[in-house]
């Protein structure tokens, strides 16, 4: 998958059931030079992703490539977790990747979600660096990946300062070598 | 610019001081502060009105589900759940702390405290957009200035 250098044609999409949440959310991402869709549910997400016509997934993205999906946990009917499951299990998605946005500062729910092939997890609400932060990983992978820098802080509960679990170690830490993508991509 | 309206823009600053000296708001609102620039003048105001306009429904709900009986805790912290997220997106420091023992109440099952906390929420919430209001209001009649959206 291509990712332009022209940072100015990143195109996130942005799922988020609150009103207030997807217009702040979308401005973020406009200030820092994305272009954005912002919908109000995994439904309408999937739909513009293109992967509830099982029969016309050839030519759908030339215009409307996705170099990002940011998407809120907790909505109504699709979870954001359940949409992130749906676009890991497909062929034709999985590579784009996808970024969490929840109020709970949960690690079962962190671990979850990075096990399940989040990239990232942000705590809300959402703040300009942490787009910023973002934006910089996805341009320096330049494979469609985000390096998974996420910052410990907000990782950690409140009231747990140990180190990380080992369960995240393994893929999300450090910066993929070559070879160690090529071990992330296997195991899908 | 003249002297009134120097006075006008230091007045305003003081205002939008006092809010988070006194709790009203925290950093949260600073954020949308920085989204403000010349190509979208009033996002702050505009976000806080969307949120004034988009929370009456969920106030409205749990007004009528704290009405019913038995209370149903679980949709009460559902319901409340989504309006604290709306709240911390606006920065509403105090209407998010309130939120927040409402949901300790509905998880400890207490009824009289859900009930009690509902009105704090009410009450911080309707102070809060009132100060707001006309916070905004003393800006749009001062000019414009970077009033708004100053870095702190």
């Amino acid at each position: 998958m291509m990712i332009n250098d022209d940072c100015k044609t990143l195109h996130v999409l942005a799922v988020d059931d609150s009103n207030i949440d997807r217009k702040v959310i979308q401005r973020l991402l406009q200030i820092s030079s994305f272009k954005v869709t912002v919908v109000e549910s995994g439904s309408r997400a999937l739909q513009y992703l293109g992967l509830d016509h099982e029969d016309d997934n050839s030519n759908r993205f030339h215009d409307l490539k996705v170099n990002l999906i940011m998407t809120d946990y907790s909505m109504p009917g699709m979870t954001g977790f359940e949409l992130l499951k749906k676009i890991k299990n497909s062929s034709t998605l999985r590579e784009i990747p996808v970024v969490i946005m929840s109020s709970e500062n949960s690690l079962t729910r962190i671990d979850r979600c990075l096990e399940e092939g989040a990239e990232d997890y942000l705590l809300k609400p959402v703040k300009l660096s942490d787009v910023t932060r973002l934006k910089d990983s996805i341009l320096k992978s330049g494979s469609g990946e985000v390096n998974g820098n996420i910052q410990t802080n907000k990782r950690k509960h409140k009231s747990d300062q140990s180190p990380l679990p080992t369960s995240i170690d393994c893929h999300n830490l450090t910066p993929p070598s070559p070879q160690q993508s090529l071990e992330k991509r296997a195991r899908l | 610019m003249d002297r009134n309206q120097m006075q006008m823009h230091r007045q305003i600053a003081n205002i939008r001081k006092s809010f988070f000296d006194q709790g009203y708001l925290d950093e949260q609102f600073v954020q949308l502060e920085e989204l403000q620039d010349s190509s979208n003048p009033n996002f702050v105001e505009e976000v806080v009105t969307l949120f004034y306009r988009d929370s009456a429904r969920f106030l409205y709900n749990l007004d009528q589900a704290l009405e019913k009986r038995p209370l149903d805790f679980s949709r009460l912290d559902s319901l409340m759940h989504q309006f604290k997220g709306s709240s911390s997106s606006i920065g509403a420091k105090k209407v998010k702390i309130e939120c927040t023992q409402f949901r300790d109440y509905c998880n400890a099952r207490n009824a009289e405290g859900c009930k009690r906390t509902f009105q704090h929420v009410k009450k911080e919430y309707t102070t809060l957009k009132k100060k707001l209001e006309a916070y905004f209001q003393m800006a749009r009649q001062a000019g414009p200035m970077e009033t708004a959206c100053r870095p702190r």
